[in-house]
């Protein structure tokens, strides 16, 4: 059995994820990377996209738009601003996600805001939603 | 002397009180319940927040090109105060002593020969502020007609303050609200949000940064912001139940001493004109 690494994916509103994952792929904002059991310590920033903790008992993935994820070598913590299982990700929850990145990127400059709203559009194509 | 009738009156309009208040009682003890459970489910994203922003502060705090957000303007003449107080009454002490504390602070920093500027959140604490205060108002977000707070009102709120930030139109940011430690007792609380403050230098953490770490606390900050203002918020809402839940139970049991002695003089009262009465036919006998 591989090892396993604790995965906490946290909202302001509540914990939503905490299970033991054999990886975890993290949209990050200069690029994804997966963490697994031994990872270095790590702080990265997240880019809007998808999240995925891949474990024994199958998959299960989210759609996160910003925040960080904190890696050490024995778990994840994932403190998103907003986290949507991907099963409920349709075109209204990314209505609603949209109008959020939207203002967030109303207050950066032009580049940066688009790239934000860029990486939801990816995210939600490679969703299907 | 009141009348029989107007006793019987007033009996029964205290009861009535006394219904709606015990009812107030118990919506707010559920909405408390309610109001905690989103506390306690808020606090580790701010917990993991706080001590990920204060590691990073730690390492990067003392250079020169440290975010204003934490290092801040370099002066302190301008001060904000948001006032975070209810959107309804009938909360005993609930809104005058966030109102009081504000009030103090300002005064304080009034007589320092600073400026001042007020941002309320919530009715009540822009009502109670109005009378001496209200040449200092510079904005006010309206929570009536939001049920549940959710991320999205810190959010916004968050957005206004460090867009104001960013135009330079203040120094010194600060939290008032009501920080819930029990049903009866919640303790106003003032918190600095801009420039960030942290109780304890955290120790720099060994970690590698993705992107560099100075571009990771830039983000940050401004979420801190706006996870500040949330937890401002839910300790605000579980307070407030609080208060009203204490509130509502005083006034039963006021209501119900109440009843009970008006009931007695109703009785006393009766009982006296019955005793009249029986003295009237009597001498009226005797007397033939």
């Amino acid at each position: 059995m591989a090892a396993t690494l604790q995965f906490d994916l946290v909202s302001p509103e509540r914990k939503l994820a905490s299970v033991a994952a054999t990886e975890v792929q993290i949209p990050g904002t200069d690029g994804d990377l997966t963490a697994m059991a031994g990872h270095a310590a790590t702080i990265t920033t997240l880019r809007p996209g998808v999240l995925k903790a891949i474990a024994a008992d199958g998959t299960k993935s989210f759609v996160v738009t910003g925040g960080f994820a904190e890696i050490t070598a024995a778990g994840v913590s994932v403190l998103a601003e907003r986290a949507v299982p991907v099963e409920e990700a349709n075109a209204a929850v990314f209505e609603t996600l949209l109008a959020d990145v939207k203002a967030t990127a109303a207050g950066m400059d032009k580049d940066a805001g688009e790239k934000l709203v860029g990486d939801l559009m990816a995210a939600k194509a490679a969703v299907g939603a | 002397m009141p009348s029989l009738k107007d006793l019987k009156n007033r009996i029964g309009s205290v009861k009535n009180t006394r219904k709606i208040t015990k009812a107030m009682q118990m919506v707010a003890a559920a909405k408390l319940r309610r109001a905690q459970d989103a506390a306690i489910a808020a606090r580790p994203y701010a917990e993991r927040m706080n001590a990920v922003i204060a590691g990073l502060a730690a390492s990067v705090g003392g250079s020169a090109s440290a975010p204003r957000l934490l290092a801040g303007t370099g002066k302190d003449q301008v001060h904000l105060l948001v006032v975070m107080t209810a959107e309804r009454g009938l909360c005993g002490g609930f809104n005058s002593t966030i109102a009081r504390l504000a009030r103090l602070r300002a005064n304080e920093l009034i007589a320092a020969g600073k400026t001042v500027k007020i941002l309320t959140v919530g009715k009540k604490g822009r009502e109670a502020l109005k009378r001496d205060l209200s040449d200092k108002f510079v904005g006010h977000v309206d929570l009536s007609d939001v049920r549940r707070v959710g991320y999205e009102n810190a959010q916004s709120i968050a957005r206004d303050v460090l867009a104001r930030f960013n135009a330079g139109e203040f120094d010194v940011a600060t939290l008032f609200y009501n920080r819930f430690q029990s049903v009866i007792s919640q303790i106003p609380t003032a918190m600095q949000i801009i420039p960030a403050k942290f109780e304890q230098a955290a120790a720099p953490a060994l970690y590698d940064y993705e992107p560099g770490e100075e571009e990771i606390l830039a983000d940050l900050l401004p979420r801190g912001v706006a996870t500040q203002v949330f937890a401002a918020l839910l300790e605000n809402g579980a307070s407030e139940q609080g208060a009203r839940m204490s509130a509502m139970d005083n006034a039963t049991r006021n209501a119900g001493d109440m009843i009970n002695k008006l009931t007695t003089q109703y009785n006393r009262s009766r009982q006296a004109a019955i005793t009249k009465e029986l003295i009237e036919i009597i001498s009226g006998a005797e007397a033939l």
